[in-house]
């Protein structure tokens, strides 16, 4: 457990040092990694948490409005039949 | 674009199979030769190999007369992606830098415009600038690093500190003892402070003192002076050879001698700076071409034979080819057997800088020549330094006599410069003549030898590992490609961790992605020390996953 614990946290520290040289930060001054960091954790926070307050709402919506076009063509003609 | 535009292919003799990201060559050839027709199918390889052979090297009908391996394998597109992407944060990041300096929140450490000068044409405004204030700055601890031995093969480094995040350093009275030394351009070891060519030199320094004050055409010409001319001359295989003080000078001096207005120069577009100055310094039209294709070469030369000058189309007065035997950034050897029959075709003249490959390259340790098994007499200027593998300081031009005799009173550097110092002479005069074997040991010729192979062995070794190299199979100069800015810092400063020094290379000296870690082998580099520093690469470059290469190698027995 304990050895697990430690693998996991170097594995961390891996990423985290890949992170900083993708993107380049790897160079700048820790009050500028901590902006980098905070900028780019925010913005995905937001963009997740839109996803999930707003996306299930349009999909319904989408769904209604196609099935709206796409259900209702028949029941319209088959009044014009009748 | 995954690589700098000016190295495209741009022939349509090389067959574009591309696959694993690689392409057969970025190097063009002599059109209808009749020497290559029969060769054709050499440029189409099956896919799964990498390098590209210019010329059939068991054929003796070809120009070489050994095989010619160069490869440059293509920039990953997610890595190119990436690189950019990085770039494009540190800009933001210092232009943020940049405005809070505007703004006086934060001090500047740099020159900056003044304030009494605030109508005046900015002079801190352009790209260089800004890459230097905001970029280079961050990792500046890589470069200027000051060393307190000789740089031989292990170099011992003044240990420094930055308070500040680079902008000043503090040095911390200690010593960083014993570092590897993997970028000294000491390629033969002959940057020595003790053995043979050290005490000739300070034997030399008691007779003689250690300058003159004086040009060669005044009080400043010494006896060994004129030794040392004909020893050049001797070694290159020239009728007559003059030296000057200063390698850079050498070039940006004699060319302007050599041509003038109503020349063409064309100049490989990789040429190193000293060439680029003294071609724009001679007034001459300078035309450059693809890094060593020569395709493009060859069409420059029928363009500006069949055209002439612009607009009033008189013929040009000369025509001067500017090329490089080893190019110090790329690695790679200049495709000579070809420059030389193009040259003879379309007769114009050739003069080739061996900076780096004199004493590198050639069985012999004769250059470039030596090492495609030329005529000397072929090359009508030869230039070189002694900066480089003769751990002296000073370049050479061997040529015609006439030619000498002309520059020899033509010449800025020659007429103005002070004379070369006699220890330095003479470390010339005993390190030639080592390598020439005049000294009757097999000293010299050994450490030809061993410089070929430790880096046969050296290159292979990076290339299984899968690391990106660039250039030829038998360059002493080994690029490593690292792309990311990020990298080249951590490279740097993760090696001298592990007590190897190396050179790490970026923008203004390469295109912007193509940052690299340039390796330079020497012979006084033990397999010992080699295989330290290869397996301290891999290991740094597993950290900074650095081995890009997709191609698949099977590593060779032994
Ligand atoms: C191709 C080339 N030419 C000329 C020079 C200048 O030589 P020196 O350092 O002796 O002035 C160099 C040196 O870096 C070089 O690489």
């Amino acid at each position: 457990m304990r050895m697990d614990f430690k693998y996991l946290k170097e594995y961390l520290g891996w990423l985290y040092y890949q992170y900083l040289l993708i993107t380049g930060i790897y160079v700048l001054e820790p009050w500028e990694k901590s902006i980098f960091n905070s900028v780019l954790f925010s913005s995905m926070a937001m963009v997740i948490y839109a996803s999930y307050a707003f996306v299930p709402v349009h999909v319904r919506l989408a769904l209604k409005f196609f099935s709206g076009i796409c259900g209702e063509q028949p029941e319209r003609t088959m009044a014009l039949i009748n | 674009m995954t690589e700098s535009s000016a190295n495209k292919p741009a022939n349509g003799q090389v067959c574009h199979r591309v696959k694993n990201g690689v392409k057969p060559g970025r190097n063009g050839f002599i059109k209808n030769h009749h020497h290559y027709h029969h060769q054709q199918p050499m440029y189409c390889y099956p896919e799964d190999k990498v390098q590209h052979t210019a010329c059939n090297g068991s054929s003796s009908l070809g120009l070489y007369s050994r095989p010619f391996i160069e490869s440059f394998e293509e920039t990953p597109m997610l890595v190119a992606v990436l690189t950019y992407m990085g770039y494009g944060i540190l800009t933001i990041f210092g232009y943020l830098r940049d405005f809070l300096r505007d703004w006086k929140i934060e001090r500047c450490h740099i020159a900056r415009e003044r304030e009494e000068q605030r109508d005046f044409v900015p002079l801190y405004q352009d790209f260089e600038n800004f890459y230097t204030r905001n970029l280079y700055m961050r990792i500046r601890d890589s470069w200027n690093r000051p060393i307190c031995s000789v740089p031989g093969a292990k170099v011992d480094l003044v240990e420094r500190v930055s308070p500040d995040y680079n902008w000043t350093f503090d040095y911390t009275g200690k010593v960083v003892e014993g570092v590897i030394n993997m970028g000294s351009y000491n390629y033969l070891g002959f940057a020595e402070n003790t053995g043979y060519c050290a005490d000739a030199s300070a034997e030399v320094t008691m007779k003689y003192g250690v300058g003159v004050a004086s040009t060669r055409q005044e009080m400043g010409n010494l006896d060994r002076h004129e030794e040392m001319e004909e020893l050049v001359a001797k070694f290159l295989g020239v009728e007559s050879a003059m030296a000057f003080g200063m390698g850079f000078a050498t070039n940006s001096m004699n060319i302007p001698a050599l041509t003038g207005k109503g020349c063409l120069i064309l100049s490989d577009e990789l040429n190193h700076a000293s060439l680029v100055l003294g071609a724009r310094l001679s007034g001459s039209t300078i035309r450059v071409f693809k890094h060593n294709n020569m395709q493009s070469l060859e069409k420059m030369l029928r363009d500006a034979i069949v055209h002439g000058q612009p607009r009033t189309h008189r013929p040009w007065k000369k025509i001067l080819i500017l090329v490089e035997g080893i190019y110090s950034m790329e690695g790679s050897i200049v495709r000579l057997p070809e420059v030389i029959a193009l040259k003879k075709r379309y007769r114009a003249y050739l003069y080739l800088d061996e900076a780096h490959s004199i004493g590198a390259l050639g069985p012999g340790g004769r250059g470039v020549v030596d090492y495609f098994g030329l005529d000397p007499r072929d090359v009508d200027v030869m230039m070189g330094t002694f900066t480089k593998s003769f751990g002296a300081a000073g370049g050479y031009i061997g040529g015609r006599k006439e030619l000498m005799e002309y520059l020899r009173s033509h010449s800025h550097s020659a007429v103005y410069a002070a004379s070369m110092s006699p220890p330095v002479v003479e470390q010339i005069i005993a390190s030639m003549k080592c390598i020439m074997g005049e000294d009757g040991t097999t000293l010299g010729r050994d450490r030809v030898q061993q410089l070929a192979e430790n880096t046969l062995y050296f290159r292979r070794r990076l290339t299984e590992m899968g690391f990106i190299i660039y250039g030829n199979n038998d360059s002493p100069v080994v690029p490593m490609m690292l792309y990311m800015p990020a990298k080249i810092g951590a490279f740097g400063r993760e090696m001298l961790k592990r007590n190897i020094g190396v050179v790490v290379v970026g923008f203004p000296a390469t295109p912007i992605i193509e940052s690299r870690a340039r390796f330079c082998i020497s012979a006084a580099h033990t397999k010992d020390m080699l295989d330290t520093a290869l397996s301290v690469i891999s290991e740094v470059g597993d950290l900074l996953q650095v081995k890009y290469s997709r191609q698949k190698r099977l590593p060779s027995l032994d």
